[in-house]
């Protein structure tokens, strides 16, 4: 069972972490972990010989260090495996520099690309991963090579933490935003300022001027996925198309984007049937991860890569 | 793999682009460069890949569009500097420049 913790905010998603039952981590021969520090939330994923072991997803903290330490206990937390057990780890996202118990980093762009590839399949071609502080659009082949990337990392209206700012400004929690947003008797214009600063003015006026809250809530997410759209088209979107990372869980954009764009992005779940039998949970925010810990697999199996396991 | 390195913003698209497929390493772009944007070294993006690469240094992404406004590339007589010395041809820029400078 996936563990639920900690109380609600209204800006970020619950914690939660799990083990897989049906393995026996003693038995394998490479244990590797992904540490993937975003600006709002960090990512633990352990694979043991390239299948999913375990998870842990918790909020980011003061600082990089200490989020890393915090998600790998959280992971480590019910599957008996000390950090000493672990042969090889990656740090990935935005704090991947300051991951203290990784032997290397690896860009977010290529860890989501070969995260998205495992989680979805290798008939993925558009990965478009939305981040707290960024946005990257990402066309990649069926080995998960990356063969074309865009970033928008300008402004952060586009990105996880406009939508967080915004939850908290009109108190509706993150995770109600998207069935939220379709409450509404006829879709609103949508926000029409590109800057994350104007655009919480604006949704300030539209409070006062006593515009229902869903219809702002749709005004807000419409503004979003317009804003993803753009980005996208620049790059071409090619099907398969997935979300990864938080946004994904947010109907009310993911929605409004497939309108736009005239594309539907792919079902959220495992390509791996087995997995999709067993209930492994499937989180769209652990892609980094994921791909950051299949890449330690794939060094280490390739020998470009030393095991780090004390213990 | 092509790589765009820049922004876009309701002004236009600012991106620098560099075909990895085509960029040998060679370092040329990096010593023309007159902003010093530009860099050589191991590719980020595809960590398999043995042989350097040209790319945007990370704290210039975000500046693109001033950095490169005084080569108006895309829009001048002559290409910007990065692109005229690159052999393969292995840089581009977006349009927005173009839409900027051009009449
Ligand atoms: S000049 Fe061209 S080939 Fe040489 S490093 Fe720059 S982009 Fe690559
Ligand atoms: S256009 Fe000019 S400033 Fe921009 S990368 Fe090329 S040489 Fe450097």
């Amino acid at each position: 069972m996936v563990q639920q913790g900690k109380p609600v905010e209204f800006w970020r998603w619950p914690e939660t972490n799990w083990v897989n039952p049906d393995i026996d981590w003693e038995k394998g021969k490479f244990v590797t972990a992904g540490v993937d520090v975003g600006s709002v939330s960090t990512q633990v994923v352990i694979l043991m010989d390239g299948e999913f072991f375990a998870f842990g997803n918790t909020r980011t903290g003061s600082d990089s260090p200490n989020s890393a330490k915090k998600g790998m206990d959280y992971a480590l937390e019910k599957t008996g495996l000390k950090l000493e057990n672990i042969d090889y780890c990656i740090g990935t996202g935005y704090g991947r520099v300051n991951v203290p118990m990784a032997q290397q980093a690896v860009t977010e762009i290529s860890c989501h690309a070969r995260g998205a590839n495992f989680m979805y399949g290798p008939d993925v071609r558009t990965v478009m991963d939305m981040g707290g502080q960024d946005c990257k659009a990402i066309n990649v082949d069926d080995r998960a090579k990356v063969l074309n990337f865009i970033m928008n990392d300008k402004c952060a209206a586009g990105t996880g933490r406009g939508m967080e700012v915004f939850a908290d400004l009109i108190h509706v929690p993150v995770w109600e935003v998207g069935p939220r947003s379709f409450q509404i008797s006829k879709e609103p214009p949508s926000i029409s300022s590109t800057c994350v600063v104007f655009a919480k003015s604006e949704v300030v006026g539209l409070l006062e001027q006593g515009v229902p809250e869903n219809e702002i809530v749709a005004a807000y997410c419409s503004a979003m996925a317009h804003r993803i759209m753009e980005l996208l088209k620049r790059l071409g979107v090619k099907e398969k198309f997935v979300i990864t990372g938080g946004i994904a869980k947010n109907e009310g954009v993911v929605k409004r984007l497939e309108k736009e764009l005239g594309i539907k992005t792919a079902e959220q779940a495992w390509a791996n049937l087995q997995y999709r039998k067993k209930n492994y949970p499937f989180d769209t925010q652990l892609a980094g991860a994921m791909g950051a810990a299949l890449f330690g697999q794939a060094f280490l199996k390739m020998g470009k890569a030393k095991s780090a396991r004390k213990a | 793999m092509i790589a765009n390195y820049g922004f876009k913003d309701g002004s236009g698209d600012w991106y620098v682009t560099i075909d990895t497929d085509k960029c040998n390493g060679c370092g040329k772009c990096m010593e023309v460069c007159p902003e010093k944007i530009l860099e050589v070294g191991p590719d980020e993006f595809d960590i398999f890949r043995e042989e350097p690469v040209a790319f945007v240094k990370h704290d210039e992404r975000k500046k693109v569009r001033y950095s490169c406004a005084p080569c108006k590339p895309g829009f001048c007589e002559q290409p910007a500097p990065c692109v005229a010395v690159c052999e393969p041809g292995a840089i581009s820029h977006s349009e927005g420049w173009k839409a900027l400078y051009g009449r």
